[in-house]
């Protein structure tokens, strides 16, 4: 592989940039190979990446039904955090994050992961119940979070109004080595990296069916035919439920919509991610300029990569009460994406009943932020056939024993 | 935003009208019941590409619960029907059938 | 350079003088035009620096699809950044700043960018700015984010001074577009009796027809349109929109417009814009067809146009872009805008037509007329530095190696053929299918964006549809609305084929095509999408998100087409095998504001309040949000902290009497025969066997076995219970209910009713409130013996039928009491005159937290958390074994909730009597395998006792029950450790005498 640098780019400058290499090769898929993983997003690509790289299981194919990095890899709102409640969470977010501090530098493919720091915003007394509690524990999980006043808040953001009419902010759980970073890159570093490593990195290829031989996986049957494997990944989100049918079981699992939007680019205004839970909005401003805000997920099953507008006026208008001058920025557009949602709200890296099979899904709104753990911790589950400690408590058994992970406790009921 | 109508009261509304309730048809496990089968109700989910019977309730008009079967893929709403049934009735699945002539039947 | 022509311009009033600023420069215009008409008419042709490179940028286009002329526009809390010139009508005062330089327009430092292009190719920063790590964040993203975005940001402080609205409306047709197809449309099904909505985006209803001088039904196409217009305003059945943009369609027929209803008149007393949410039974997509540029080397220089564009300025606003103009064209099309300059009087110095031969009706009149043709020929570069000059041209067929001639000009007029606006019919799932002979795509009829019926609800028409000639345009609106009888007629003109060109020369070097731009906003050239596909980012999304093509402002209006069709031939494959990228909502940019709506600062949400919402609003009390409502935290007196009051309001109910505004918590009648079997299954106790006149603590679990709710029941009478809920619990519980009710046993014979709001709920607490409550004079027997703790009873209390509770959460003698809501305040004036002797006192939730914890009685949402099941709290007298089933039993039975390493409810105090943390753990030695401390429980509240005169919490401990009197370590502030010892939960009487005096 060729590597990137600034002196590679100054001297294709002189060769009118002729001499690039493709990122990934896009070879046909061979017959057989030692891990099939479906799904080349974000979390696939990451755990074909550590796959090679922590274990050395390189004939790997990361096959793909459409373009690498086109599910929710590339349709999120690219925030980093790992502020988590639960120690499970915590722990593969912590990792995940640290592993994004040198992923540019891992992969020698910049993803520009920016620590800028993400705040919470509490804006009632069981918020700042929920979040204090969440600063105790992270201060145990090894998490670096602290609360801050709204003082504090307003300093870091000046354009926040914190003295709204009906939620003054009262305070804020801050992150500050949490962030943003490029999330197409993300994929495409990974899949360079993959492909580097001899993997096969194969897209348009859609699964069909699954075979299986004595409980065990045998072979995936796709649209570029049967490819033989002695193990298999299945890593497709929204799109888990009905890879699992294939594979003849069913999952905690729901798919809905999750919408996000971007305003048109202005200069610097804002240097931080903040999220507001009890008016529902997000935002950071990319790179380039944009407002990138979060809205919330629809409530019914949909795969159709639309969500319903009430949530989009939902979010605008509670940012638009949070940031008073965003009211005469612009709404550049609009879109969605399909995401997991499972029965604790915590995703799922595990063994499935068919053998020498793995699932990774579930992370609902928390993909991004994950996938470098989450490729961690499938990697190893894969290779070993048995969760390490980072996978562990997020097993399919957990449902039928009521050992949950939930995330959404901190939060905090309303008395 | 779905358009969606109200079997009980017929009123035809907005979704910002009604609350999703999740898969319709779930046979309840209670105490005493075997592992799996609690764990089934609770948790596992059809979530198909397709044909979808879930429940949603009218809860900001007549406060009735109600079925309604839905294209996952394209949100088309073949029907809607009481929300006292146990499977969905022979008309809605005559209905599907007209529209979607490849599905299976309600398993 | 461009200026005012002496004649012409429909559209102008010449008498009518508008004044504005550019940059602080005095310029003016006429009313009537755009933003861009004025400031081309007034000779300002730069307009603002691009994207990446800080290239200067003139307007290209004369409407929505613009990508450079973008200005920030007004000032202060009127200012906005990134606003279309060509969108912008221009009134008196106007203030318009070009944006993305530094420190002028004219003279930016960031144009270093444009001279080191070679070295910033697509996707750069993916291959450098790698080393050293923390310089991403620290010095290569603030130099990247600040030569970035495009318009300057609001002030922090900014309060926007306009306000918004939305609009609901039904229709059976919403014709989106005003040109002479959609204007057919809507007066072929106004006709028809349907409820037709037209939004037109501009304010001049037509389209291109009056620019291209159509003829229709005998008379000039402006004549036609003012007709159809006022047939259609005459109508009671038709809402006629201009300024309003379909802004996006969304599933079931769901269609937003955005009305800009005051943007031209800013400080009018009206909404701003104004948001139009239409049901519609069809959607008609009049929306037209956009020109697509032509890509040749220098074509992003200013001065470089749109051919439309220029026939828009000249004809609509009597605005020459130029002295001489060279038009250069693969289409007949591009001819009018010749003809039209010639007729105003501006020099055609060439038409450079990149067909071999150009034989048409329109070249022929071009010829006729004395302009020179060129066919066969390309623009190989246009030169010029902040604007044309001059350009080089070559032969198409070539690679532009040899200059075939040079042509002095000041603006060229490019035409690249037209794609039609597809961006509607795509919203929402709708196909397309690509057109060979025309190179563009169209919709695809047979695969429409589907209703909630599954039948297609949207219809393209006209040119939106892939026609491009009149005849085609009228009759195919006319049909597809269902018109009857003839549709309008108009004179063909007939076109000769287009070339497909989406390269000029040809065959370009690099040297070329690094100069040729796809998206002159962001700054994505020829040669950057060439370089995706020879790096493997194959997919069209790839290469959007690799170059950021069609990313811009006018999301790739103009970019698009052009870009696609470089990636296809780069990889060697048809352009629809290519596709498109996903056309998003909305068409163009909406205000955020007019999203948000009027939903804002104290309307931002629904308020819910308690009768007595205003009194305790007068005594200036400190509000805790619950849900919707808002609850008294504490009244501070004077200059009173929070924590004083809190202390006071407790002592004060401790010693004497306090008052508590209870109306929050939710009142849930169940009903029926049936409805001691509903509540045992919803209560884990058993309340069928209640006595009538006897309240009961209950829980309620989910499914799950956490449990989700808590209050107490009192049987009204054999067949009817009244729940009480917390505050926030009531909505939710409500739901549930009907929820098993209605969907597992419907058969049952009960109902529920939610009857919170319809009481006024008034805890009258402490020592002195049996006096209190007969001073106010009462029917009933209030005594001891009379009224039993864990009684209700119904009478009268101050002439106020209420309906008494003997119960307490404070575990003082407390008298809950109901009225009906409308007595509310009455019943708290008569309490506080009553108790005025007793020094009676309101008392707010945290004094109510800090007395209910004082007593070891749980608080939802504090001791729970979603994942704390009744055992885990010492609840299990509160869970009948009696009963077979209830809510939550089958959950409680798995593995981890009979876990005997449960965390348990204990009480904690810590040995200095300072107050614990609340949320803190108590850490253990050691590290699981993910290297996180251990820890063995967590403080689930944690108060001052004003009673006790020290801090006391709650806590779940692992075997905490076991474990009385241990010390155990918690966390402290700032990494502290403080020590603490395990006691019981109940701190304060715990023999609880108190509550039963």
């Amino acid at each position: 592989m060729r590597r990137y640098s600034v002196f590679a780019i100054a001297r294709e400058a002189m060769r009118q940039h002729n001499g690039w290499d493709r990122a990934w090769a896009s070879p046909e898929p061979k017959s057989h190979y030692d891990v099939i993983i479906v799904g080349a997003g974000g979390h696939g690509l990451a755990t074909a990446y550590y796959l090679g790289k922590n274990f050395g299981i390189k004939n790997v194919a990361i096959i793909e039904k459409g373009w690498l990095g086109g599910g929710n890899t590339g349709r999120n709102t690219t925030i980093i955090r790992s502020n988590y409640l639960q120690d499970p969470s915590a722990a593969i977010y912590e990792k995940a994050r640290s592993l994004y501090e040198t992923l540019s530098q891992d992969l020698n493919y910049n993803i520009m992961f920016s620590p800028r720091g993400v705040m919470m915003l509490a804006q009632t007394e069981s918020e700042i119940r929920g979040y204090r509690r969440t600063e105790y524990a992270n201060t145990l999980q090894g998490v670096e979070t602290r609360f801050i006043g709204p003082n504090e808040v307003k300093r870091l953001v000046p354009i926040m109004n914190i003295h709204g009419p009906r939620y003054p902010v009262l305070g804020a759980l801050w992150q500050p080595r949490a962030g943003t970073a490029r999330h197409d890159a993300v994929a495409w570093g990974y899949a360079r990296a993959c492909s580097d490593m001899g993997m096969d990195v194969i897209q348009n290829c859609e699964v069909t069916g699954i075979e299986s031989v004595g409980g065990q996986v045998s072979a995936v049957v796709t649209t570029k035919g049967t490819i033989g494997t002695k193990k298999l990944a299945m890593v497709v989100a929204g799109h888990s439920g009905h890879l699992a049918n294939m594979a003849g079981f069913r999952l905690p699992v729901e798919s809905v919509a999750l919408q996000a939007m971007v305003s048109e680019p202005i200069k610097p205004a804002i240097d931080v991610v903040v999220m507001a839970n009890t008016v529902h909005g997000y935002l950071s401003q990319s790179d380039k300029g944009e407002m990138v805000i979060g809205g919330g997920a629809d409530h019914f099953n949909n795969y159709t990569q639309r969500g319903s507008w009430m949530h989009i006026e939902e979010t605008t208008r509670a940012l638009v009460e949070t940031f008073p001058m965003l009211s005469r920025l612009k709404m550049l557009r609009q879109w969605g994406g399909i995401v997991d949602m499972t029965g604790d709200r915590s995703p799922i890296i595990s063994k499935t009943p068919l053998g020498n099979t793995f699932i990774n899904c579930g992370w609902g709104t928390g993909g991004f932020k994950s996938i470098p753990g989450s490729g961690w911790a499938m990697a190893e589950l894969v290779a070993k056939g048995e969760p390490g400690p980072l996978a562990q408590a997020f097993s399919l058994d957990r449902f039928r024993e009521g050992r949950f992970i939930d995330e959404s406790v901190a939060a905090g009921v309303a008395h | 935003m779905l358009l969606l109508t109200c079997p009980c009261c017929g009123v035809t509304a907005e979704e910002t009208e009604f609350h999703n309730a999740g898969e319709a048809h779930l046979k309840r496990y209670g105490p005493g019941s075997d592992d799996a089968d609690y764990e089934a109700y609770m948790f596992a989910r059809k979530n198909p590409r397709g044909v979808h019977f879930e429940r949603w309730r009218h809860a900001f008009g007549c406060g009735k619960f109600f079925h309604a079967a839905r294209c996952t893929m394209t949100l088309e709403v073949f029907g809607t029907y009481s929300a006292q049934t146990l499977a969905p009735p022979a008309e809605i699945a005559a209905k599907i059938k007209a529209r979607r002539p490849e599905w299976e039947g309600y398993k | 350079m461009s200026h005012r022509l002496s004649t012409g311009g429909r559209l102008i009033d010449r008498s009518r003088s508008l004044e504005f600023t550019f940059n602080g420069k005095s310029m003016s215009g006429y009313e009537g035009d755009t933003l861009s008409a004025a400031m081309l008419g007034a000779g300002q042709v730069l307009a603002g620096r691009s994207f990446k490179y800080h290239r200067p940028r003139g307007v290209v286009a004369s409407g929505a699809e613009e990508p450079n002329a973008l200005v920030g526009l007004g000032e202060g809390q009127r200012y906005e950044p990134n606003q279309r010139t060509t969108t912008t009508e221009l009134f008196s005062g106007l203030k318009a700043t070009s944006q993305n330089h530094w420190p002028s327009l004219e003279f930016d430092v960031g144009a270093i960018n444009s001279k080191l292009s070679r070295f910033l190719p697509a996707g750069f920063y993916y291959k450098m700015l790698i080393h050293p790590r923390a310089f991403w964040k620290h010095v290569y993203e603030p130099i990247v984010r600040h030569s970035a975005g495009l318009g300057r940001a609001p002030d922090a402080e900014t309060r926007d001074a306009d306000r918004y609205e939305h609009f609901y409306a039904f229709c059976d047709v919403l014709v989106a577009g005003g040109g002479v197809a959609g204007l057919t449309a809507a007066r072929a099904a106004a006709r028809a009796g349907k409820r037709v909505i037209v939004m037109e985006q501009t304010a001049h209803f037509g389209g291109r027809a009056p620019v291209d001088g159509e003829v229709i039904d005998g008379m000039p196409a402006s004549e036609w349109v003012d007709g159809v217009l006022a047939e259609l305003h005459g109508l009671e059945n038709v809402t006629v929109l201009e300024r309003t943009m379909v802004a996006g369609v969304h599933d079931h027929g769901y269609i937003l417009g955005y009305q800009r209803v005051a943007d031209h008149q800013p400080g009018a007393d009206k909404p701003r814009h104004r948001l139009w949410r239409v049901r519609v039974g069809q959607l008609i997509t009049a929306t037209g067809a956009i020109e697509r540029p032509l890509s040749f080397a220098g074509n992003d220089l200013p001065g470089v146009m749109l051919a439309s564009a220029v026939r828009d300025y000249v004809v609509n606003w009597a605005v020459a872009p130029g002295k001489r103009v060279v038009v250069v064209t693969n289409n007949d099309d591009a001819y009018r805008t010749a003809l039209a300059l010639h007729q105003a009087g501006v020099t055609v110095t060439a038409v450079i037509d990149a067909r071999f031969e150009a034989t048409g009706d329109l070249p022929a009149q071009a010829r006729a007329v004395g302009i020179r043709v060129a066919e066969g020929m390309a623009i190989r570069q246009v030169l010029g530095s902040k604007r044309v000059s001059a350009v080089a041209l070559c032969r198409f067929d070539s690679d532009g190696g040899a200059v075939a001639e040079t042509l002095e000009c000041d603006a060229i007029a490019m035409s690249g053929g037209w794609s039609p606006v597809v961006h509607l019919w795509s919203h929402c799932g709708g196909k397309l299918t690509w057109d060979d002979a025309r190179a563009f795509f169209r919709p695809d009829p047979a695969r429409p964006p589907l209703g909630h019926d599954g039948q297609g609800f949207v219809a393209a028409v006209g040119s939106a549809n892939g026609m491009m000639d009149i005849v085609e345009v009228l009759s195919d609106a006319h049909q597809t609305a269902q018109g009857t009888g003839e549709a309008p007629q108009a004179e063909p003109v007939p076109e000769a084929e287009m070339l497909p060109v989406w390269m000029m020369p040809k065959q370009a070097s690099y040297e070329l095509r690094a100069k040729m731009w796809l998206d002159p906003q962001n700054d994505v050239k020829v040669s950057d999408v060439q370089l995706a596909a020879q790096e493997g980012y194959a997919s069209v999304e790839h290469t959007k998100r690799y170059t950021t093509l069609g990313m811009a402002t006018d999301q790739g209006k103009l970019s698009n087409i052009n870009g696609l069709a470089i990636l296809s031939d780069a990889l060697g494959q048809a352009i629809p095998q290519t596709g498109t990228t996903t056309f998003r909502p909305p068409y163009t940019p909406i205000s955020l504001g007019v999203i948000a709506g009027e939903a804002a600062g104290p309307v931002f949400q629904p308020l819910r309040r308690t009768p007595m919402h205003a009194w305790h609003e007068a005594q200036g009390v400190y509000w805790e949000p619950v849900g919707l409502w808002r609850r008294p935290y504490c009244y501070p007196q004077g200059e009173e902290s929070h924590a004083d009051a809190v202390i006071r309001e407790i002592n004060q109910t401790r010693t004497s009497v306090g008052l508590l505004d209870a109306s929050t918590l939710g009142k849930l009648l169940i009903k029926g025969p049936d409805a001691g079997k509903l509540v045992d299954m919803l209560y884990t106790n058993m309340m069928s066997n209640l006595k009538v006149g006897k309240c009961r603590y209950g829980l309620m679990c989910n499914e799950n076995g956490f449990l989700s709710d808590d209050g107490v029941v009192a049987r009204l009478s054999e067949d009817s219970f009244l729940c009480h809920t917390t505050s926030g619990g009531a909505d939710r519980i409500h739901a549930w209910i009907e929820d098993w009710l209605q969907c597992e046993w419907w058969d049952w014979q009960a109902h529920v009713v939610n009857l919170t709001e319809q009481f006024a709920q008034i805890a009258v607490v402490g020592p002195n409130a049996r006096k209190v409550l007969e001073k106010m004079g009462s029917d009933m027997d209030l005594s001891r013996e009379g009224l039993a703790f864990m009684e209700w009873r119904d009478g009268k209390i101050a002439d106020i039928r209420a309906r008494v509770f003997r119960i307490s959460f404070s575990g003082e003698l407390s008298y809950e009491v109901a009225v009906p809501a409308s007595q509310g305040q009455a019943f708290w004036d008569a309490a506080l005159k009553a108790g005025a002797e007793f020094g009676i006192a309101p008392y707010g939730t945290e004094a109510l937290h800090v007395m209910r914890a004082e007593k070891g009685f749980i608080m939802i949402g504090d001791e729970t958390d979603g994942t704390v099941i009744p055992q885990d709290l010492n609840l299990n007298w509160a869970i009948s074994k009696k009963k077979d089933d209830f809510l939550g039993k089958r959950g409680m039975e798995r593995v981890h909730m009979v876990s005997p390493d449960r965390w348990k409810l204990v009480g904690i105090e810590t040995l200095d009597g300072s107050v614990i943390e609340d949320g803190s753990l108590a850490p253990l030695p050691g590290v699981n395998e993910n290297g996180q401390r251990r820890t063995q429980g967590r403080i689930t509240s944690s108060y001052y006792s004003p009673t006790l005169g020290k801090g006391i919490a709650m806590a779940l401990v692992h075997n905490g029950p076991e474990r009385m009197g241990e010390e155990i370590a918690f966390q402290g502030k700032d990494g502290a450790t403080i020590m603490a010892r395990i006691v019981d939960p109940v701190f304060y009487d715990k023999a609880g005498e108190k509550q039963n005096v």
